[in-house]
């Protein structure tokens, strides 16, 4: 039952938090459809990256555009949801500079809830439009017999996808309580992490694919699933069930990084300013 | 004579205030070899179906791959440099300080983002691409006069970099609000660099236009000239052509936005 409270009690935060924000953002309407925009277009830009690179060539490590767009349709979109949610949370080694975490830790709200919705921006909504757009250009335009399995399989995707980059996310803000002063190693995983499974397996090297299978799942986001979607050889010969695994990787690597981030606030020394 | 002391300690004061945020830099170095690993597989993937894209062979893909990665700080290619300082000064009216000490707004501001460079180069630059060097094959020159030349390209290639961000924060004085001008510089800066691929790869007309503009002296031509692939007189003419453009348009402006400033009594 106090878990469950905890739970509320930190939704509700978050809300009001994400609310405030906002309320702020609404202020200057124009301003504010401008920098969504904005962020659309830079979000964007790896997009054209691959463009580009299809502009010379017909496959990449042997996938064809509407493959390669798939998979980042579905990488961007699960990175968008997560980066809205939680997105904010590089601010968190300033906060800890500063001094102004201490304030998080007197109030009545569970400290991840208010680290998360801190600077809550809706702008970020431009990332999921834009990996929404190409992802639905690829669901049309790949070639692929769909069955009850494999549509249900997409939405299973995101939200999973989105799940596991949210423990990355929160997992690197544990690790800002003990290098306060390193937030780029947070985007080193999280941005690098949607970076990368953005282009098929099959252009990484071995080791490369079984580190982010086995030791930072993000394999899980879209690889694994997604080669069942498009019936492809599965990454490192893994068997097919593995494909509707990330729900499970999902809920281990939230665990996971939850425990880190109670282990992060437990050591946490305020610098005194 | 006395005018470069002063500049020469301005500089050093932009290496040693970057130079403070040891673990920030630990950081940055680890994530750009991170995206440098990324990056290069997609390359090699990319050269793969396409030998000689853009007249590169596979390890000078890598190789550009890696020098992107080095330069990426030095250039502040996505923003990120002394610009920031600048708009935040015209922000809050400290500009007007600025203005009345004896010393030339622009160099100012030119040599404390050189020093800026200089340490960006040095301290995170330099880690990332020896980590290609040394777990990949790379094309780099053996004669040391290839290399004297690649750092007099880098060194135009700062200052081109430093002029198009100069511009940038001047128009602060106007919009008041940075948000959209640093985003177009984040998008500029990224694409017409050749961060995503080299410009050279670009297709077609749009390749040809990218080829020509200022953000081409930035990463292209220290890259080309590292590896022997153009020759360093037509690099620099290029880049100084470039330099001279925007510090000159530079001057206009401030010159147009100090008249604007009005200084609040109180």
């Amino acid at each position: 039952m106090g878990e469950h409270n905890r739970l509320t009690e930190g939704l509700r935060a978050y809300r009001l938090i994400a609310g405030m924000w906002i309320r702020s953002a609404m202020t200057y309407r124009v301003s504010f459809g401008v920098t969504v925009f904005g962020n659309l277009l830079v979000t964007g830009l790896d997009f054209v990256a691959i463009l580009l690179m299809f502009s010379q060539v017909d496959s990449l490590g042997g996938w064809t555009l509407p493959e390669v767009t798939f998979l980042y349709g579905l990488s961007v979109t699960a990175f968008g949801i997560t980066d809205l949610v939680f997105g904010s949370m590089d601010v968190l080694g300033a906060r800890m500079r500063d001094g102004s975490f201490d304030t998080l830790l007197v109030r009545p709200a569970p400290v991840l809830a208010q680290v998360g919705a801190d600077h809550f921006a809706l702008r970020r909504l431009g990332r999921i439009t834009q990996g929404a757009l190409v992802l639905g250009w690829a669901l049309v335009s790949v070639d692929v017999v769909w069955t009850p399995a494999k549509v249900l399989l997409v939405p299973v995707m995101l939200v999973s996808g989105a799940a596991i980059f949210g423990a990355v996310f929160v997992a690197g803000a544990a690790f800002q309580f003990l290098a306060q002063d390193a937030a780029e190693v947070q985007s080193a995983f999280t941005y690098g992490g949607t970076t990368l499974l953005q282009y098929p397996p099959t252009v990484f090297g071995k080791d490369l694919v079984r580190g982010v299978t086995f030791m930072l799942p993000l394999a899980f986001v879209n690889w694994v699933p997604g080669t069942y979607v498009l019936g492809r050889p599965y990454p490192l010969g893994l068997p097919q069930w593995a494909a509707f695994t990330p729900p499970l990787v999902a809920v281990a690597c939230c665990a996971l990084a939850g425990l880190a981030w109670r282990a992060g606030l437990r050591s946490y020394r305020s610098t005194g300013s | 004579m006395g005018s470069a002391r002063l500049y020469a300690a301005v500089a050093a004061g932009g290496f040693r205030r970057y130079a403070t945020y040891r673990v920030a830099t630990a950081a940055g170095v680890f994530t750009n070899t991170v995206f440098g690993l990324i990056l290069v597989y997609t390359y090699l993937a990319l050269w793969d179906e396409r030998p000689h894209l853009g007249g590169y062979d596979q390890t000078q893909a890598v190789t550009y791959v890696w020098l992107g990665q080095c330069l990426y700080a030095t250039l502040a290619i996505q923003g990120g440099g002394v610009e920031k300082d600048l708009m935040a000064r015209i922000r809050t009216g400290e500009i007007a300080i600025d203005l009345y000490r004896p010393a030339d707004l622009q160099l100012w501001w030119l040599a404390s983002d050189l020093g800026r460079a200089l340490f960006q180069t040095l301290g995170r630059g330099v880690i990332p691409f020896a980590f290609g060097a040394l777990f990949f094959p790379m094309a780099l020159p053996a004669d040391v006069s290839t290399w004297v030349a690649f750092l007099v390209a880098l060194l135009l290639a700062m200052v081109v970099s430093f002029g198009i961000r100069y511009l940038a924060a001047l128009s602060m004085f106007w919009l008041m609000d940075g948000t959209g001008v640093n985003q177009a510089l984040m998008v500029l800066g990224v694409f017409c660099s050749g961060m995503t691929l080299p410009l050279n790869a670009f297709p077609g007309a749009l390749g040809d236009v990218v080829r020509v503009l200022p953000w081409a002296a930035q990463l292209q031509m220290p890259a080309d000239v590292l590896m022997g692939e153009t020759a360093p007189l037509g690099a620099y003419a290029f880049q100084a052509v470039w330099a001279v453009v925007l510090l000159w348009a530079g001057r206009l402006l401030q010159s147009a936005a100090t008249r604007r400033v009005v200084v609040q009594g109180g």
